[in-house]
């Protein structure tokens, strides 16, 4: 009976339906102490009913969590030792912002002291000691937002969950609470599961990301793997806005060099070299891929990232500038390819231009299954 | 040219003119008719209170629509204390407490039984509770008629026929489909993340319904007490197929008063009792109409 | 032990309320329906006996003269109350600065019980007293208005009554559909040049098709139910002319003791309820979303 994991959380295949609905498809994550993983996917992905399973407020259907290294088969969610964050903040309506915050610790019969301690030190923390005796009604979004973390933080437990906690907050307030909760992530050291679907928030606040779809995990990696080394084209197109460039192409192999081809309205074909092995691909040959590019490794000869890309001549369809870069929209492979330049580049829709193409940091997928094969 | 255009400017200014006058017309026409439906509601309320105020001889030789000439409490003492329901001749009085008596247990369990189970139906379904929900709401939309012989019969086992205890059981009963759809219908709009944050909190079913969900609910609980207030208070069939003479309550005496056929026909009497028998849930329709309206609406259209 | 009791505490709590709807509603309803097949009279006897009571009522003549008059009143009922209830919604939504006190005028009589209502209907509509010697004061001395002790005509007074206290009810109902249609639409309407009754016709009126519904169901519920007004304004009188299948069956149960016929003839009544408000039910309570 010796427990030799070092995880606050690991999850084992679990599984979840509703009826016949599979909503949860074998899931295995594990996150270590101080861990922030963030669990995004587009909605119905079933984050939210992991989620769920893991703070015990849904039954899971097999397979098992472990939180702090002991099952949670059959706990309540009150023994789970977790705190939870909710979308809608779910702070008790006719409790003041106090009553709010020691509720929990009411129901468990933690001295009255002791309460009052903690309340002052969470409200310290969060910038909220003015608002005790206010109504939740009376706050503005962003206090509530406040408020609901702090009733998490009161708990101090082994693992915080957070639910799409600020997807109700306007664009703005939004970004500032982002950097507010990395910033107490960092302070407390707090091990953290985040929902979202909002991947610039799994990008800027995750230790680790675990992109879901229908169910299924896509891929689990740090935002750099998952922003660079993308496991399939779904997670490719998911995550980065403006979302990766799709390009059907040509891979052709002889002895050592390989090229892409891209065919192209005109009816020429543009022909990049690209410098890594694909697989399924062997020595000589030629296949039908899709690859995967960036807007930002696509730019214009006189950047300084472009300086290992390969120059094409390409016409232009739609600029649009977005002040601190210019986007511009050129069509290839049959798709409309968005391309990142400098905000001063001299290009007009309409017109041709040189482009550079960067393929170093480029992905390539298995059209069929979708697969990363380079 | 500029003679078109002053032409052009005084006809613009008569049309306005027209259009203004038209539309004070129509507002005019709005009004009035407005006021003529005002006045048919009213009519009978107007009647009976001014019937009540006016002596025997008054009402048979006067008329209808005039007002009483001397104004006359005396048929109002008779209705409260001294009027025939029958052979009994005390007025409405007794009968006014029965149904006091009556309401105030009734209304009282059967809003507190809609509250849990609204609670449970809105925030803590499990399977197949949507289909206990259509089953308990069917039992508001029957014809009570296919109940009362066997209602009669359960009663007498009970010991409870002709007994107030059974009408309080009776209006319970019946009473828990539309306070169970009041406050399910309230509670299903509020967020299911309430409920998962406070068992996260720690607290259990009662702890959060009397913690949580009973401090959101005044608007509710005041919407169906006065529904069920005067849905028991205005009930007649129940009262008259289950009560018996010293049980009765208001409506049922009401009525044997204006349809006793003993002695001299009373009209004003009558006006006086019906409007004492009217007057419990006239008073909380002044004082609470807002309240009172939303449960009519909510009783008929799904929230 | 605990952990048990929570995570059955919902069931539990719904239990008694539940069981009893289970014996007093649905129980009910299955020994009144199956004592309609059986020859009660005096008493309820539980041999079955086949659809004699059906025929019986079938027979009735006093019968035929209820479903007739639910039929009339029913008919009339709903759509005078639908009528009036409706413009007075529509008047009542241009901006009427009176309109809080005009609504509460409007829907009183629904505070008021059935018998109240019947009583003073009673009076107003006296033939000697009421109405008519109204109309004589006023000069018209040939007016005759004796529609309560009519046989033919009585079953309209019901009707008169009905619609005063009910129609006010509607109204609320329709004002609530009226705020809330989509405003964006009256505006796009509205900027397009279309007048205002043309808005009422095309755009508001046919968006309120689920408020017709809830009208209809509530209306032709009292309708069927209506037994206190019957009592209060005609005692089901003259003779049994404004009879309704409410008031049929309390006399079988109460004053003929004819427990068969009391049976049958609410059976009939639920039947009737029940093609009414099973669907509309069904509709309602379907999942709307996901």
């Amino acid at each position: 009976m010796t427990e030799t994991t070092q995880s606050i959380l690991s999850i084992e295949n679990l599984d979840k339906s509703f009826g016949a609905v599979k909503i949860l498809k074998d899931i295995n994550v594990s996150i270590e102490p101080g861990e922030f993983l963030v669990l995004v996917g587009p909605s119905g992905c079933g984050k939210s009913t992991l989620l769920n399973c893991i703070a015990g407020l849904e039954e899971s259907t097999a397979g098992d969590i472990n939180i702090g290294g002991r099952s949670m088969i059959g706990v309540a969610p009150k023994d789970r030792d977790i705190a939870m964050v909710f979308q809608s903040y779910a702070l008790y309506p006719t409790m003041t912002v106090g009553k709010n915050i020691t509720f929990g610790m009411k129901v468990r019969g933690t001295p009255e002291a002791e309460q009052q301690a903690k309340l002052n030190e969470v409200a310290t923390l969060l910038q909220i000691d003015h608002l005790l005796d206010r109504k939740p009604s009376q706050l503005s979004g962003g206090q509530r937002q406040r408020v609901a973390m702090g009733r998490a933080l009161v708990r101090d437990p082994q693992l915080f969950l957070f639910d799409e906690p600020l997807s109700n907050l306007d664009a703005k307030l939004r970004v500032e609470m982002r950097t507010e909760i990395k910033r107490l992530h960092q302070t407390l050291g707090a091990s953290i599961v985040y929902v979202t679907h909002d991947q610039i928030e799994a990008m800027t606040l995750a230790t680790k990301i675990v992109v879901m779809k229908d169910g299924v995990i896509q891929q689990v990696g740090t935002p750099n793997e998952i922003y660079n080394h993308p496991a399939n084209m779904f997670v490719a197109d998911f995550m980065g806005s403006p979302s990766m460039n799709l390009i059907p192409a040509q891979a052709t192999s002889s002895g050592n060099s390989t090229q892409i081809s891209i065919a192209r309205a005109a009816g020429d074909e543009l022909v990049l070299n690209f410098d890594r092995e694909i697989s399924g691909l062997n020595g000589s040959g030629s296949k039908e891929v899709i690859l995967g590019l960036r807007p930002e490794n696509i730019t214009d000869p006189l950047s300084i990232v472009a300086q290992s890309g390969q120059l094409a001549d390409c016409q232009i369809d739609v600029v649009e500038p977005a002040g601190s870069d210019t986007f511009v929209v050129t069509s290839l492979g049959g798709k409309q390819v968005t391309a990142r330049l400098r905000a001063d580049a001299e290009v007009m829709a309409g017109q041709s231009a040189s482009l550079a193409f960067d393929l170093t940091k480029a992905s390539v997928f298995e059209p069929d299954s979708g697969a990363r094969i380079a | 040219m500029t003679d078109i255009s002053v032409n052009s400017v005084s006809s613009e200014k008569n049309a306005a003119r027209i259009r203004l006058a038209q539309r004070i017309a129509l507002r005019f026409g709005l009004y009035a008719m407005l006021l003529v439906f005002a006045l048919y509601y009213l009519m009978p309320l107007f009647v009976m209170l001014t019937t009540s105020l006016k002596s025997l001889d008054e009402i048979r030789t006067g008329s209808l629509l005039s007002l009483p000439r001397d104004i006359d409490f005396t048929s109002w003492a008779t209705a409260w204390s001294g009027a025939c329901t029958g052979i009994q001749c005390d007025g409405l009085q007794p009968f006014f407490w029965n149904s006091v008596l009556l309401s105030v247990p009734a209304v009282f369990l059967s809003t507190l039984l809609g509250a849990v189970n609204g609670y449970v139906l809105a925030q803590w379904r499990f399977k197949g509770s949507n289909i206990l929900f259509a089953l308990m709401l069917f039992g508001c939309f029957i014809p009570f008629q296919v109940v009362i012989l066997p209602m009669a019969i359960v009663l007498g086992k009970l010991q409870l026929a002709g007994t107030i205890g059974g009408l309080v059981l009776v209006h319970v009963v019946y009473g828990i489909g539309f306070t169970t759809l009041f406050f399910r219908n309230f509670y299903v709009t509020v967020p299911q993340e309430l409920v998962k944050a406070a068992k996260v909190d720690g607290a259990g079913f009662f702890r959060i319904f009397y913690s949580i969900f009973l401090p959101i609910s005044p608007p509710i609980i005041v919407v169906t007490v006065i529904w069920q207030f005067t849905q028991i208070w205005n009930d007649f069939l129940f009262g008259v197929s289950f009560s018996q003479a010293g049980t009765q309550p208001i409506t049922v005496a009401l009525n044997n008063i204006v349809n006793s056929t003993t002695g001299v026909k009373e009209y004003n009497v009558d006006m006086a009792a019906a409007i004492i028998a009217a007057l419990p849930t006239l008073i909380v329709y002044v004082v609470a109409g807002k309240y009172f309206i939303r449960g009519l609406t909510a009783g008929s259209v799904k929230g | 032990m605990t952990e048990w009791l929570e995570k059955h505490a919902p069931k539990m709590v719904l239990a008694p309320s539940f069981i009893a709807i289970l014996v007093f509603v649905y129980g009910f309803i299955g020994w009144t329906a199956y004592v309609s097949f059986t020859r009660s009279k005096l008493l309820p006897k539980y041999d079955l006996k086949g659809t004699i009571q059906y025929e019986r009522l079938a027979d009735s003549p006093r019968f035929e003269v209820a479903l007739t008059n639910l039929a009339i009143f029913g008919v009339l009922f709903i759509l005078f109350a639908t009528i009036i209830g409706l413009t007075l919604a529509i008047l009542l939504d241009q901006k009427i600065r009176t309109e809080g006190p005009l609504r509460t005028i409007y829907l009183y009589p629904m505070a008021l019980s059935f018998i109240v209502t019947g009583t003073a209907w009673k009076w107003i509509l006296n033939p000697g007293l009421g109405i008519e010697s109204v109309m004589h004061d006023l000069g018209w001395t040939d007016f005759a208005f004796n529609w309560l002790v009519d046989p033919n005509l009585a079953i309209y007074t019901v009707v008169i009554a009905g619609v005063w206290q009910s129609s006010g009810f509607v109204m609320a109902l329709f004002l609530a559909g009226l705020r809330s249609v989509d405003n964006e639409v009256i505006r796009a309407a509205m900027v397009d040049g279309v007048s205002t009754p043309r808005i009422y016709m095309s755009i508001i009126i046919p968006s309120m098709a689920p408020i017709f519904l809830s009208a209809f169901i509530v209306l032709s519920h009292l309708a069927i139910k209506s037994f206190d007004l019957v009592i209060a304004l005609t005692g089901g009188g003259p003779g049994y002319a404004t009879d309704m299948p409410a008031t049929f069956m309390y006399a079988m149960a109460f004053s003929r003791g004819d427990i068969g016929q009391a049976a049958s003839s609410a059976t009939v009544m639920m039947v009737i309820v029940t093609a009414i408000i099973v669907p509309y039910l069904y509709s309602e309570l379907r999942p709307r979303h996901d």
